[in-house]
Order: structure tokens, then C-alpha cells, then sequence
């Protein structure tokens, strides 16, 4: 394509759903009744809700433009960093709505559910196979949920050895959701500098591990996208003190079958369904963040899990030890059926040919991004990078200008400001599934964007010019907050 | 490519992973599938399953079966909600955040609350958090009272939650109305909530307003959980009951039973806890050009900027779900709603006096919605197992949960259960 | 954000090293935020102020400061019982951004007069800030 890819269109205006429809209307098909009405108690009742009454087509027309004021995966690129916004396989979508799984009842034997019961224990096999740990949970609703998993292992696993525990190291580098998971069980985060090499150094966890400290959250690769080659250095210095390694699997899609977890030292961590595993974003989900463990720690993982015998595949409730449930029933099924039936599609070769694309896209548009944006760790990175914009300050121009800009052309920005320890932040992560011409249309958007932060950068503080809506004002969001109608 | 990197092969990247923590060999996971034979894999395993989607299957338990209108999947299903991301940037997500902020109006409408939040991962949760919250609200609070006639597994998820915090659970026994017991909390002090469910595990619709005082006089707060918000287009919703926190599970709304998930966990609050809430909260507010618009709002409680002070640590929530309920709940509507609450509640009345009528027993005397408990004369079992080779499933034995209801069984009727069905049932147990 | 030449750093009150501001007031010691605080921290949305009656030491987090994508704690610069919060800044917290000096957060009942004259002058916290 000639040009750039973002233009401008028809875009509908629609109004909330309550300033639309007339009372009586109806858009869907109700039962007709067919036994009598039941008498009940008055002083019981309530009136309803204050609903709005619309017809179907009022309905489809709402959520028709409601849904064309947005940008997903299957819009354009969404390089956004440490979310993996790879394309969902449409195919996913219609396995986990097989009329036979989607209509099954959690409360029912085990006998009836055979089929939903091979998926999950399938998945547990897999996810522990990809990893190279032992033993797997499929109930965390999400990572942020996974990581609550985990640190409730690591407080039973001191629990059970008479010891109690109350620090956890954290790198400064860390997603915000690892020291909130770490408080929510009750430990106190310990943050750790990283090095001028953008990894965390060995001496640093020596000098932080002593026998008040439970042990260590670490992603990996970390969240500069470089991996933390000290790892199996710094998890034997926590395990020589007696601690456990927590593993946050977010980045995973940079080392299916190329790096082991197990061997890197990783006693416990979790992996984002809707990250490596191309479940969709869903617009802040449902995801999934199933916790794999070592052998060690299986006995403490959440139940119940799906099990195989001699008779058929049942579901084994969690032993004594076990952390106990985090989820009604086996967590976001439908997205593990997503899953399994992306690890089925692509198998042991494209698993890890996935991994080194997604590196190879990453590096390719770091490559060609060098000199446009500043580089704050020159290292070898792998399935995304991150810049800043010290190298735009004199033009006055920040990562949210770059960022508000690039939506014009037509692609939703990568993550900005994150991680902390990089003042305004930009982190690249294009997945393996977008292609060279893809990458350079985007290296090509960026780079424009930069030269008009230099000769007019009024033209990035106005954008987005080309959306529905121009910036909004979240001051007055947050003062004086609206949340309903 | 490669060369414009500068690199000679694709193992060159890879040079800062050590060998020490390489993958060995390939990945042990069976080889790929094409999409048709994946097609006819999942085929086979549909086959195995013994419940087939026609069947008229009788249990609630915290899963409804519940009609769902086509275009439910169909706009939940189109690919810009489905394939994007948190909305981060929202001048390129309106439609998500439009759509959450007409899913938290629909919700705290229903929950008769001030605020509901965008969502989280399921009622059990959403429950747990709830407690959380009020821990957190009340001062020197150290203890919540939680009713055995919650759903068993919610009452599980607690447990897990608050067993790192060291805060003490009182369980408050039900009566033979059904209903909770709240004489326990006599000369407790520290009491941060006092939650019921309603309609509770067997079906029977607590006393809310009864117990909103008494719990108030405490300190307390009045947490109300449910499972089947569907009862709110019939009886009094949480907030009408004096609930200060109302936090359930909204799958009956459009979500298919799954095996239990995707779930969503509905939360909503009195409006002066809103900045003590857990979860993501949308905000109307205004763009440069005066327009109106939505935004990600109130952040500074959540994860990613608070961190180790965050009121929880969720990050991802239940997008989508939220989304597809408010797509149900727009198209059933109001007069909709109260409807489906009538129809569901007086199937279940008639199934309940037609195996009373049988023979049957009904355990609990107070009012319920659409589940009910019975206990039979005979064994049930072999009727139930007639039944199932029918194609209906007829309610679950609850005794692995409740030792003293052993042999009861818990029914659900939904607007999905034909008055044909429902006779078969009734004359196989009459027989 | 602005050039420290740009702010104002009022010689009438003393300051800390965490941007608090002291004005003694005889009996009453009134505390704030600096303008290079509120500068830095961008438009105010909301405060957390105690309760008053509440009782902390000098260095004691007695509240926040929140903009829209931050948080910030703010600390005791003398220790004391709270006698009074400024409720004008429930509804108007914009008014720090406004009026740092005068848009005061609590007035304290110093325990001990001397740590006041602990705290640094006008001159000491722009030389700090330089630094």
C-alpha cells in the first residue's frame, strides 16, 4: 500500500443506551408462558431495574457503532509491549462455542464430562511441557490472579516447614501487579535496583536474600525485554537461603522451546492465556493465567485438577495442603478451550517458531528504530524493545505526543511509560505475527512522526486529529468522577 | 532482515540465553493440527459428552441455563471488541469504554447501588474482595461473618483469600427457613461484614432488610453476594435490602454455562467506599472539542500505579463479559427483565408443588426465585438416572457439601425448562 | 513542567526535604506542599487527609496527594495532634495546584516546638532542589 494507513471515515455518533428506545420495546424473543403465575409475597418485591426498553435492531445498530469507534488486533498493528497482542485464530472462537462444551453444567459427575475434562488435563500437560515444570493449575482467572496462585504457594510451602516468611524481592522492573499480588498475601515487596545493563545483577539478590525473605519474583526475559541471564545464578542464591523463585510468564512468546523455566531455577510461575497462547484481549478480558509448578509445590497448588486413570479422566479435588480455590468453578473455561486449541493448531515446531519470530520482529524494528528514538540499554533484547524520547526533548516533544500522533496514522500506540526505571517509556512489541511490509509501514510511521516533532510539533500535541474523540480531559474525570448514568 | 539487524542467522539472537537454561530438544506437545482435523478432534469430543445442548438440564448451583439471543454472540463476537486490548489510549476505544460505562449503570441499576465497578474475575472473587474492602473500611475491624447458605466453592474462594491475612471468618448457620441465623454475632466486636447470599446456595431469598440494622448496629457492613441476578427483576435488589456491597456472579446475563467459565464478577458499592473499591472504573468526561467521552478513571487505587498499595491487584478483568451482559441485559430490557424473573420464578413454583404434590418434601419454607431443595420418600437415585437417559437432568444431591442434607436434592428451573418437561418429571416421580 | 526560577518558595514558612511546607503559627503549625510539589505532581484530583485528633510523629505519612497517574504520600514535617484539615480541598483540590502556600492540608498541634526549627529555610530547599 501506497500511503499511510491511517485515514479518515464515516464514524457514527450513538447515544448512551438509556437516552434511546421506548418503553415496550423488546429485542429479544421471550417464552410464552405456560404455567400459571405463582402467587408471592408483595412486601418482597422489588420493581425491576430502570432498564431501558429497546428493539433488536436498536441493540445491533448500538454495539454496530459502538464497535467500529475501536481498534483491535484485527485492525491494524498493536505493538503494545508486554501484552503480546498477536492475531486470534477465528477457528479458536468457534471450538469454544461447540454447542457440546459450551452448554455443560460444572456440578455434574465427572462421567458426564469426559470431553471438558480431557481439554483441561490435556492443557495442564502442555503448559507444563512448554514450561519444563511438572505440575499445573488452570483456575487463575488471569496473570494478576496467577501471581496471587503463586505467592499463596510460596506462604504455604514456609508454612508447612514451620518457618514464616515476610519479604519477597522485586526488581524495579517489575509490573505493578507483582508487588500488589505479593501485599495481597501478606509479604512485603522488596524492590530491587537493576544494573546499568538492564538486568538484575547476582550480587544485588545476595546482598537482599537472608532468612526473613521468602524469595523472588522475577519476569523473564524482564520487562526492557532482556533476558536476565544471572538467573540460574540468582536462583541458587535464593535457594541456598532457603527461599523459592517466582517466574512471571508474561513475556513467554520470547521462549517457547528455547528457554527452559526449570532450568533457569523457576519453582513456581504463571502464564497469560491471552498473551503467549493468542487468546483475544477481549478489551480488558477474560483471560487466564494458569500457575505451573515443580514437583515440590504440586501438593499446594489450587483444586480441583483434571487427572487421568485407568477409568477416564476425573477431577481430583485439591489435597490438604492445597491453597484452596481462587475461582467458583475451574476459572475462565472457554478461554482454556482457546488454548488448548491454539497449542493443538501449531504444535512443537511452530510453538518455538513463534518465539523466534516474535524476536525477529522486535529486532528488526529496533534496528531501524535506532537513531529515531534513544535507546536507554544497548543490549541484545528479544520480543520487544524499549526506547524513549530524551532524544525528542528538545523539540519539546514527549512519548505521549509520539504516541497520540501515531494513532493518526493509523496504529494503536506501543506501551508508554512502563517500566519506570525509563523515563518516558516506550516499549515495541510486535508479535511474529505481523509481516516485513507490516513492520516497515510502521518503522516509516514512526519515523514521520518524529520528523514533525521536529519541524511542527503543534501537529503531535493536537493529536489524535483522526479519532472519534481528540484527547480527553481525565483531570475532570477524576475530580469530579461520573461513573453511571 | 536479518542482515539489516545484523546478524547471520536466527540463533543469533538468542546468544543472552544462556546454555544452561536452554530448552532441550523439541517441545513435547503432539504435532500441529489442520483446522479440519482440529474440526473433527473437537467433534469427537463433543461426542463424549453425555449432556447434549437440547437436553433440559435442572441445576442452578451457581450456572444458569438461560436462553440467549443470537445477536448476543453476534456483536459480542465482532472482532474490534474482541481483539483489542484494556483501552489505554481511549480515543481509539470508545466503544469499550462506552460499553463499560453503560454495563456499570446497568449494574448498580440492578444492584440498587450507587457504583459498580468494570468488573472482576467471578461472584467467588468478587466476594472475597468484597470482604477485603470492608476490612479495609472499617477501622480495627479483624473479622467478617459469612453464611453457610452461600455457595460452598464462594465460601472456599474466601478462605483462600483471607488465610494469608490472618482475619478470622465466623460462619453464621441457616434455619429451617432457609434463611441465615444471625443470633451468632451477639457481642461480637471487630466485625468489618456480615455477608449473606441472596437468593442463597438452596434457592430461598434471605431477609435482607431484616438483617441490615441488626448488622449495621455492629459497625459491620452488609455485604449481599448472589449467584442468579436474575432474581432482581422480581424481588427487592441488594440495595433496596441495605446493602452497603453487592458482589455476585453475572453468567445468567448472556454467558453460557461453559463448564463454569468465562464468569464475571459483579461488584458494586454505596458511593462513599467508591475509592476503596477494587477493580478498573470507567468515568464520563469531556474531549478538547467539548465532546462527551469515556475514560479509564479513579486509577491511582489500582496495581499499576499504587503497586504494593493497591486496593487489589487485579489488572485484566472480565472485558468481554461485561460487554456480552450488557448487550443481553439492553435487548431484554426493563419489562424484559421482570419478564423472565415472573417466568422463571413461577415454572420453578410449579415443579416445586407438582413433586411436593408427588410425594416429596420440601426442605426450606422460605420463599425462593427459581431453585428450591427436596427431599424424596424413596431413593431418588434411579428415578433421577430414568430421567437423565430422557434427556433431563433433575437437580444435584447436595450432601457432599451440607452432611446433614445428604439425599436432598437442589432444583433449578429456568425459562428453558418446558411445562412438558416439567410434567415428565413430576409423573416419573409420581410413578 | 516548570524552571525552579518560575516557582515560589515564600521565606514565611520552613520546608522539608520531602516538598512539605511549616508556617508557625504560634500555637498551631499549618502544613502544605510546595509549589515545586505541586508542579511536579500535575493537576491535583483528589486528598486524603486524617481525621482530626489523629496523633503523628514528625516523618509519619498523614495523607496523599493524588493526580490523575500518581500518587504521592505526604509526610509530618514536626510531629503533633491534628486539630484541624482544610475542607475546602474535598471538593477543590485544584486549590493546591492554584495557591500552594495558602491552600494549607491540616493545622497540627506541635508536641515539640524545637523540630520546627529543624526544618530547612526558603534558601536551604532551593539549594536542595538544585542539587
Amino acid at each position: 500500500m501506497n500511503g499511510i494507513v491511517g485515514a479518515s471515515g464515516l464514524i457514527l455518533n450513538e447515544p448512551l443506551l438509556w437516552e434511546k428506545g421506548g418503553k415496550g420495546r423488546r429485542g429479544m424473543s421471550m417464552v410464552a408462558a405456560e404455567v400459571p403465575e405463582a402467587p408471592i409475597d408483595p412486601e418482597l418485591c422489588g420493581e425491576g431495574p430502570d432498564f431501558p426498553d429497546l428493539s433488536e435492531i436498536d441493540v445491533v445498530r448500538h454495539y454496530t457503532r459502538l464497535s467500529q469507534w475501536n481498534f483491535g488486533v484485527d485492525s491494524g498493528m498493536y505493538p503494545l509491549g508486554s501484552c503480546t497482542m498477536k492475531y486470534n485464530p477465528k477457528l479458536n472462537d468457534r471450538l469454544a462455542a461447540t454447542p457440546e462444551i459450551a452448554c455443560v453444567h460444572p456440578m455434574l459427575d465427572d462421567a458426564c464430562s469426559q470431553g471438558v475434562l480431557r481439554i483441561m488435563f490435556e492443557l495442564q500437560e502442555f503448559l507444563a511441557a512448554i514450561t519444563g515444570l511438572d505440575a499445573v493449575s488452570l483456575q487463575p482467572a488471569a496473570g494478576a490472579q496467577g501471581e496471587l496462585a503463586g505467592m499463596l504457594i510460596f506462604a504455604a510451602w514456609f508454612q508447612s516447614r514451620g518457618e514464616r516468611r515476610t519479604r519477597i524481592l522485586i526488581p524495579d522492573t517489575a509490573h505493578g501487579t507483582n508487588p500488589a499480588s505479593a501485599t495481597l498475601c501478606g509479604f512485603t515487596p522488596v524492590p530491587l535496583k537493576s544494573g546499568a545493563d538492564g538486568r538484575l545483577a547476582v550480587e544485588t539478590v545476595a546482598a537482599a536474600m537472608d532468612g526473613e525473605t521468602a524469595g523472588i519474583m522475577l519476569t523473564n526475559p524482564n520487562t526492557l525485554g532482556i533476558f536476565e541471564s544471572n538467573i540460574r545464578a540468582i536462583a541458587d542464591v535464593v535457594h541456598a537461603g532457603g527461599g523459592l523463585v517466582y517466574g512471571d510468564g508474561a513475556n513467554m512468546n520470547a521462549i517457547m522451546g528455547i528457554a527452559d523455566a526449570r532450568k533457569c531455577g523457576i519453582d513456581v510461575m504463571h502464564l497469560n492465556l491471552h498473551k503467549t497462547f493468542s487468546t483475544p484481549h477481549g478489551g480488558g478480558g477474560p483471560g487466564a493465567g494458569p500457575v505451573c509448578v515443580v514437583r515440590a509445590l504440586e501438593r499446594f497448588l489450587p483444586g480441583p485438577r483434571a487427572v487421568q486413570d485407568d477409568g477416564g479422566y476425573r477431577l481430583a479435588a485439591g489435597g490438604p495442603e492445597s491453597i484452596g480455590r481462587l475461582h467458583a468453578f475451574h476459572g475462565n473455561f472457554s478461554v482454556l478451550v482457546r488454548a488448548w486449541a491454539y497449542i493443538r493448531s501449531m504444535g512443537p515446531v511452530d510453538l518455538r517458531q513463534a518465539s523466534r519470530l516474535a524476536v525477529l520482529n522486535a529486532n528488526y524494528v529496533k534496528s531501524r528504530l535506532q537513531g529515531t528514538l534513544h535507546l536507554p540499554y544497548d543490549q541484545p533484547s528479544l520480543h520487544e524493545c524499549v526506547f524513549s524520547d530524551l532524544l525528542q526533548h528538545g523539540d519539546g516533544v514527549t512519548t505521549l505526543d509520539i504516541a497520540k500522533r501515531l494513532i493518526d496514522y493509523g496504529y494503536h500506540p506501543p506501551t508508554i511509560y512502563f517500566p519506570l526505571v525509563v523515563p518516558g517509556a516506550i516499549m515495541i512489541e510486535p508479535t511474529e505475527t505481523e509481516c516485513r511490509d507490516d513492520l516497515d509501514q510502521f518503522v516509516a510511521a514512526l519515523k514521520a512522526v518524529v520528523q514533525e516533532g521536529r519541524d511542527n510539533p503543534e501537529l503531535l500535541r493536537q493529536a489524535p486529529v483522526r479519532t472519534k474523540i481528540r484527547r480527553l480531559d481525565e483531570t475532570r474525570a477524576a475530580r469530579h468522577p461520573c461513573l453511571r448514568g | 532482515m536479518l542482515a539489516v539487524i545484523g546478524c547471520r542467522d536466527l540463533d543469533d539472537l538468542f546468544t543472552s540465553i544462556p546454555p544452561d537454561c536452554r530448552f532441550d530438544g523439541a517441545i513435547p506437545v503432539p504435532p500441529a493440527l489442520t483446522e479440519w482435523q482440529l474440526g473433527d478432534l473437537m467433534r469427537d469430543i463433543a461426542e463424549t459428552m453425555t449432556v447434549r445442548p437440547d437436553d433440559c438440564v435442572l441445576v442452578g448451583a451457581g450456572r444458569y441455563h438461560h436462553h440467549i439471543p443470537e445477536i448476543v454472540r453476534s456483536l459480542a463476537g465482532r472482532s474490534e471488541f474482541l481483539t483489542s486490548y484494556t483501552p489505554y489510549q481511549p480515543e481509539m476505544a470508545q466503544g469499550t469504554l462506552q460499553g463499560i460505562f453503560e454495563y456499570q449503570t446497568l449494574t448498580a441499576r440492578l444492584l440498587g447501588l450507587d457504583v459498580a465497578n468494570a468488573s472482576l474475575y467471578d461472584g467467588a472473587s468478587a466476594l472475597a474482595e468484597g470482604l477485603l474492602m470492608g476490612l479495609r473500611i472499617v477501622k480495627h475491624s479483624r473479622r467478617v461473618a459469612v453464611s453457610t447458605g452461600i455457595h460452598p466453592h464462594y465460601r472456599e474462594v474466601v478462605r483462600s483469600y483471607l488465610r494469608p491475612t490472618g482475619y478470622e471468618i465466623i460462619e453464621l448457620p441457616c434455619g429451617p427457613d432457609g434463611r441465615t441465623d444471625l443470633s451468632p454475632l451477639q457481642g461480637v466486636d471487630g466485625l468489618a461484614a456480615v455477608v449473606l447470599q441472596s437468593p442463597n446456595f438452596f434457592g430461598v431469598v434471605e431477609d435482607l432488610p431484616g438483617a441490615a440494622d441488626p448488622v449495621h448496629d455492629t459497625g459491620a457492613l452488609l455485604v449481599a453476594a448472589f449467584t442468579e441476578p436474575l432474581a432482581f427483576g422480581l424481588y427487592r435488589n441488594p440495595g433496596q435490602g441495605g446493602a452497603d456491597i453487592a458482589c455476585g456472579e453475572g453468567q445468567s446475563l448472556g454467558l453460557p454455562v461453559s463448564f463454569g467459565g468465562a464468569a464475571l464478577g459483579m461488584f458494586a458499592c454505596r458511593g462513599e467506599f467508591v475509592r476503596s473499591m477494587p477493580g478498573r472504573l470507567v468515568g464520563e468526561t469531556v474531549d478538547r472539542e467539548g465532546r462527551r467521552g469515556f475514560v479509564l478513571t479513579l486509577s491511582t487505587r489500582e496495581q499499576h500505579i499504587r503497586r504494593e498499595k493497591a486496593t487489589s491487584n487485579i489488572c485484566s478483568n472480565q472485558g468481554l463479559c461485561a460487554l456480552t451482559t450488557t448487550i443481553y441485559m439492553a435487548a431484554l430490557g426493563g419489562s424484559g427483565l421482570r419478564e423472565l424473573a415472573r417466568q422463571n420464578y413461577d415454572r420453578s413454583e410449579y415443579l416445586k408443588a407438582g413433586l411436593v404434590g408427588a410425594g416429596a418434601d420440601l426442605v426450606f419454607s422460605g420463599p425462593t426465585f427459581n431453585e428450591f431443595v427436596l427431599r424424596f420418600g424413596g431413593d431418588f437415585a434411579p428415578v433421577r438416572k430414568r430421567l437423565q437417559e430422557r434427556g433431563i437432568v433433575a437437580g444435584i444431591e447436595i450432601g457432599t457439601w451440607y452432611p446433614p442434607l445428604a439425599g436432598c436434592y437442589l432444583f433449578c428451573v429456568t425459562e428453558k425448562a418446558t411445562k412438558k418437561d416439567l410434567d415428565t418429571v413430576i409423573n416419573e416421580v409420581r410413578a | 513542567m516548570k524552571e525552579l526560577s518560575e516557582l515560589d518558595f515564600p521565606e514565611t514558612v520552613r520546608y522539608t526535604e520531602d516538598h512539605e511546607w511549616a508556617a508557625d503559627n504560634g500555637e498551631i503549625v499549618r502544613i502544605g506542599v510546595s509549589d515545586y510539589a505541586q508542579d511536579q505532581l500535575g493537576d491535583i484530583v483528589y486528598v486524603e487527609m486524617p481525621e482530626i485528633g489523629d496523633i503523628f510523629e514528625k516523618g509519619d505519612e498523614f495523607g496523599t496527594l493524588e493526580s490523575v497517574k500518581a500518587v504521592s504520600e505526604i509526610y509530618m514535617p514536626v510531629g503533633g495532634e491534628v486539630v484541624a484539615v482544610n475542607e475546602a480541598l474535598i471538593d477543590t483540590p485544584e486549590l493546591i495546584n492554584q495557591d500552594p502556600y495558602g491552600a494549607w492540608i491540616v493545622e497540627i498541634r506541635a508536641t515539640d516546638v524545637g523540630e520546627y526549627d529543624e526544618l530547612m529555610s526558603a534558601e536551604d530547599y532551593i539549594e536542595m532542589l538544585r542539587g
